[in-house]
């Protein structure tokens, strides 16, 4: 399968990017590790006409203690975060479900922040960012602005980017080394989750977040007020998929996902605890 | 639009299409038909190659994005003389192979993890290989191949 014919415009710098995405307008994408672009290319599903490749910008690819927070460039790989001592140390959930992105090659290739601005709800890092509130970093050439991971997911492969910017940054809370797990189900190697969960815990406080539980990842909310007064890990996590709207598909019901959102919250409140 | 692409230590410049894709253009630009497509979504990595020293599967990757960089493919492996590499030389004796279709990116992705991973277990191994698919459900053989090839660069 081949993509489309299209234009191929490498940019050096996040100026020469927004530049160019601006020049060709709408039927411009940027491509950073192309896990999942190329893909869609590959199947006609998306078909532009301009792919500005933003992948060698290496100014954006970076971990950094930024005093309060973590700051990772855009275009860190999944490997970088994966492998990261100072994230391992400062905000350990992040380089763990890094670790379970894909596999090896998908790895090496993928970028934190191409995942976020793909916003597919059954992606992993989508969670992890949402569970820890992350603030995302958008440029344009107006200049640059945040926003909140639970704003920045706005549907289905949506998000609250304009066409015009790019991300930048992710900033994620200095959450630690531990009080942390991931629990991915799915029945084959490197598959999407089916349901995933993830907890966190930032500033002596739980959260949880599922993938693939609707059509953004989305906070367990219930189960973190259930927590918060004190309710058991059983109990809390009995509430795991109130509020959600999971897809039905091949691999899962409605029902069945639930239940799996029931399970793997528990699995995951109990590792973390 | 022109390329450069070291490949298995030479350099080559062609001229390709921008969708062109790394497996395409080292099988028809290259000539290099060691490395096979399997099911071309990126799920089985038959194609699995190594860019800049990592694996990679080389149908969900443009010729383009490797522009100036170096690639790796199975038959950049052995020797000029012939001699196979310690992981060739592993899956031989072990006989980490069946019908063979997957063999090239199979130990593509295991001369990568082992760079990454030189003293794996088996779970480790098995989680390292995950992208890539054996139809012939050969991985015992593979998994052991592979653990034969970190015990021998050990010694």
């Amino acid at each position: 399968m081949i993509p489309a014919a299209f234009e191929y415009v490498r940019a050096a710098s996040a100026d020469e990017a927004l530049a160019a995405i601006s020049e060709h307008g709408e039927d411009a994408k940027f491509l950073a590790g192309g896990m999942s672009l190329l893909p869609l290319m590959k199947l006609r599903l998306a078909t532009p006409t301009v792919l500005v490749d933003v992948a060698r910008i290496r100014d954006l690819s970076y971990i950094t203690d930024a005093g309060d927070h973590i700051a990772i460039g855009a275009l860190t790989r999944h490997r970088d975060l994966e492998t990261s001592t100072l994230l391992a140390k400062e905000c350990g959930i992040v380089a763990s479900v890094a670790a379970q992105v894909g596999d090896n090659q998908v790895r090496h290739r993928g970028t934190l922040g191409g995942s976020v601005a793909h916003s597919d709800p059954a992606s992993d890092l989508p969670a992890a960012m949402v569970a820890l509130d992350a603030i995302i970093v958008a440029r344009s050439a107006a200049g640059e602005r945040t926003i909140a991971a639970a704003d920045f997911f706005t549907g289905f492969f949506e998000t609250a980017l304009n066409a015009d910017e790019l991300l930048t940054e992710i900033r994620v809370p200095k959450a630690g080394a531990s009080g942390f797990n991931y629990q991915k189900f799915n029945r084959r190697a490197q598959d999407w989750a089916i349901v995933g969960a993830v907890a966190a815990t930032v500033a002596g406080t739980k959260r949880v977040a599922l993938v693939n539980m609707g059509n953004t990842p989305v906070r367990a909310t219930a189960v973190e007020a259930a927590l918060a007064s004190g309710a058991s890990i059983a109990d809390a996590s009995m509430s795991a998929a109130m509020g959600c709207e999971p897809p039905t598909d091949l691999n899962a019901s409605v029902e069945y996902r639930e239940h799996l959102a029931r399970v793997l919250v528990r699995r995951a409140l109990d590792a973390s605890a | 639009m022109k390329i450069s692409i070291s490949v298995n230590g030479v350099a080559q410049e062609h001229d390709v299409e921008p969708r062109t894709l790394l497996v395409q253009y080292l099988r028809e630009s290259c000539a290099l038909t060691g490395t096979k497509v399997g099911c071309d979504t990126s799920s089985c990595g038959a194609c699995t190659v190594l860019f800049e020293g990592e694996s990679v599967k080389s149908c969900t990757m443009l010729a383009a994005q490797a522009d100036g960089g170096s690639i790796t493919t199975i038959e950049g492996l052995a020797a000029s003389d012939g001699t196979l590499h310690p992981v060739q030389q592993a899956f031989h004796d072990h006989h980490g192979l069946q019908c063979g279709y997957c063999t090239a990116g199979m130990v593509m992705a295991a001369v990568g993890f082992l760079d990454e991973n030189p003293a794996p277990t088996e779970r480790d191994v098995r989680e390292g290989l995950e992208g890539n698919l054996c139809r012939c459900t050969g991985y015992h053989n593979i998994v052991q191949a592979v653990l034969a090839a970190a015990e021998g660069a050990k010694q």
